[in-house]
């Protein structure tokens, strides 16, 4: 096949175009995380640009050292596990019914859950909600008011129906009960779906800061995300980081901001590698069948 | 028992029910779902609990709410909470701060995703478009908080974008310190994150593109401009709608995450949304009547908003949500 001298010129523009694409997106990041292992004059002196400028691992041994730290990821990990194990199962429960046609009810009850996705009560009443149930400065009002997402629940819905009719219909004549169904039949064969799911609801309590934010008042109930917002976003830095970066010269608070930052998206980008294509299987499942 | 399996599969045999009428077929009808109702009613007690509660809880936008007399017993107020905030004049700074900012991500943000995907597909080479790919879904995984702190910390004034600036000789800029810096900032941050996330939808629509449509494009005379005009467009023009469709019904609703973040005193005049005033007003000045009442209003503007484009978009595409 020929290609035209236009047809070349558009391919090389392109290719040149992405590549940038991918120097902006990843340079950011890579910038954090070479502040973070340099030496402090070096980063005052703005000398740190494309590699790390007297590379020491000093503010992370600091960082750990910060109790308040230690105890967010502490708490950030607690509240991930329960929060996505409570998502994964109540949008489960929620999924195989109305994946199944012969749900009576199935319509009024979709429709109930897709309404919601429209219209909401807002923050206020759901604060108001959340306060009377008693759930203040627990741990419940993380992870209990956004127990099912109704995108995520309408793409494992859309992943139950693909499963083949007949095999249900084999496990009804052996006997099976619509639980053992459940157990025996779907989620064997929904493992892409639920790995998907429970990555994508993962991420969301890892990251999530908003409701610590409102619910949470007592300080060893915070999560990682709120010390974050507060060193790096606020800008204020707790008593004992202040204490090291004035002992140690070649540890300054960008140091450390950046450092808490890397700490913070570590666990993200080291799994992203190998679920990155489950993501995406999952958002395509989600576009056929909106 | 297993005549109720054997009907549940679909299975039933002719003549070994006849059709009842009533209330008679309703009950059998639920009694065959038992067991569908025995798993669905923690998904429903949370929805009834955590959705339709709250919307009901509404009414104190319609009450002078306190803590004491709780939502039952505070005095009715009317339409008085809705007269106070229309006839406020900062109620034009809110509706015209939230809107701009929308309108500035529907005009710059919402077209990245569709431009990466037609150029990701112009790549033949597999292994170095996946990688494009992989890189550029990568920060719509960080948290708002990283990304915000991202912004202060870059755009403070000895920050990573004032160094870049400085080789060029711009003097430094507060970018967060100045109102008229915050929109470019929220959109350029919202591209940065978004773009390749959002590409992944329109590729998907994209490889369901009958190839012989770009054959007979070929045959026809067509060149890889005109096939992306005539056949690839057109291809995805369902999608890039109902994604329209989307922004659209989210036009009220502002990342307010990113935006309470990234609002200080200084650039309040155009930072602040409406959703950012209700979490003031509501939560840090415990006015929770006045502030349901203003996230009301907004809520139904969004509605609003949503079912028009809806509707004109199935008047005159043919394609809509529902």
């Amino acid at each position: 096949m020929k290609t035209s001298l236009g047809s070349r010129v558009f391919d090389t523009a392109n290719v040149i175009f992405l590549l940038g694409l991918v120097f902006v997106t990843f340079y950011p990041i890579y910038y954090i995380f070479i502040v973070s292992v340099s030496g402090g004059n070096a980063v005052m002196r703005g000398d740190v640009s494309f590699w790390p400028v007297d590379f020491n691992w000093q503010t992370y041994l600091l960082v750990f050292e910060d109790p308040s730290i230690g105890r967010s990821y502490f708490n950030t990990i607690l509240y991930t596990t329960v929060g996505t194990a409570i998502n994964l199962i109540c949008t489960t429960l929620c999924a195989y019914p109305l994946s199944k046609r012969d749900f009576y009810g199935r319509g009024f009850f979709t429709l109930m859950i897709v309404f919601t996705m429209f219209f909401s009560g807002g923050l206020i009443p759901s604060y108001l909600l959340v306060q009377s149930l008693g759930m203040m400065n627990t741990m419940w009002a993380l992870v209990i008011p956004g127990a099912i997402s109704v995108w995520n629940m309408i793409i494992m819905r859309t992943f139950f129906q693909n499963i083949p009719h007949e095999l249900y219909e084999s496990a009804a004549l052996d006997g099976a009960s619509e639980f053992t169904s459940l157990v025996r039949i779907t989620l064997p064969l929904s493992k892409p779906v639920m790995a998907t799911m429970g990555m994508f609801y993962a991420v969301g309590h890892w990251n999530s800061f908003f409701p610590a934010m409102i619910y949470l008042d007592e300080k060893a109930k915070f999560p990682l995300q709120i010390i974050l917002r507060n060193m790096v976003v606020m800008g204020e830095m707790s008593s004992q980081s202040q204490e090291i970066s004035g002992v140690f010269a070649s540890v300054t608070a960008t140091n450390i901001k950046y450092a808490v930052i890397i700490i913070a998206v570590a666990p993200i980008l080291l799994i992203y590698p190998f679920i990155q294509k489950y993501f995406v299987k999952g958002v395509m499942v989600g576009s056929l069948k909106g | 028992m297993p005549e109720a399996s054997l009907d549940r599969g679909g299975l039933q045999r002719p003549g070994a029910k006849a059709p009842q009428s009533g209330w008679r077929e309703v009950w059998r009808r639920l009694k065959q779902s038992r067991y569908y109702y025995a798993m669905f009613l923690i998904p429903f007690l949370f929805f009834v609990i955590f959705c339709y509660v709250p919307m009901f809880g509404i009414i104190i936008a319609f009450k002078n709410y306190n803590v004491f007399d709780g939502i039952a017993g505070s005095p009715w107020v009317g339409l008085q909470h809705f007269k106070n905030f229309l006839s406020d004049p900062y109620f034009f700074v809110l509706i015209r701060n939230t809107i701009l900012i929308s309108v500035y991500q529907i005009i710059f943000a919402f077209p990245a995703p569709i431009i990466l995907a037609l150029l990701l597909n112009e790549i033949r080479h597999v292994l170095f478009k996946r990688f494009v790919q992989t890189v550029s879904y990568l920060p719509h995984f960080l948290s708002t908080v990283v990304v915000a702190g991202m912004i202060v910390n870059f755009g403070s004034f000895d920050g990573l974008i004032n160094q870049f600036l400085s080789v060029f000789g711009v003097e430094p800029i507060q970018f967060l310190m100045m109102p008229e810096w915050f929109r470019t900032i929220y959109i350029s941050s919202e591209i940065w994150q978004g773009i390749g996330w959002g590409s992944i939808i329109y590729l998907a629509a994209l490889s369901g593109i009958d190839s012989q449509l770009y054959e007979a494009a070929k045959i026809d005379g067509a060149g890889r401009w005109r096939q992306m005009w005539h056949v690839t467009l057109p291809g995805i023009a369902p999608t890039i709608i109902i994604m329209l469709l989307f922004s659209i019904g989210a036009i009220m609703a502002v990342s307010f995450e990113k935006v309470l973040l990234l609002s200080n005193g200084s650039n309040f005049e155009t930072s602040d949304v409406i959703a950012t005033y209700v979490y003031r007003r509501g939560l840090v000045s415990s006015d929770f009547s006045y502030a349901t009442a203003v996230g009301l209003f907004n809520s139904v503007v969004a509605l609003f908003f949503l079912a028009t484009a809806n509707y004109l978009s199935r008047k005159f595409s043919e394609t809509s949500l529902w």
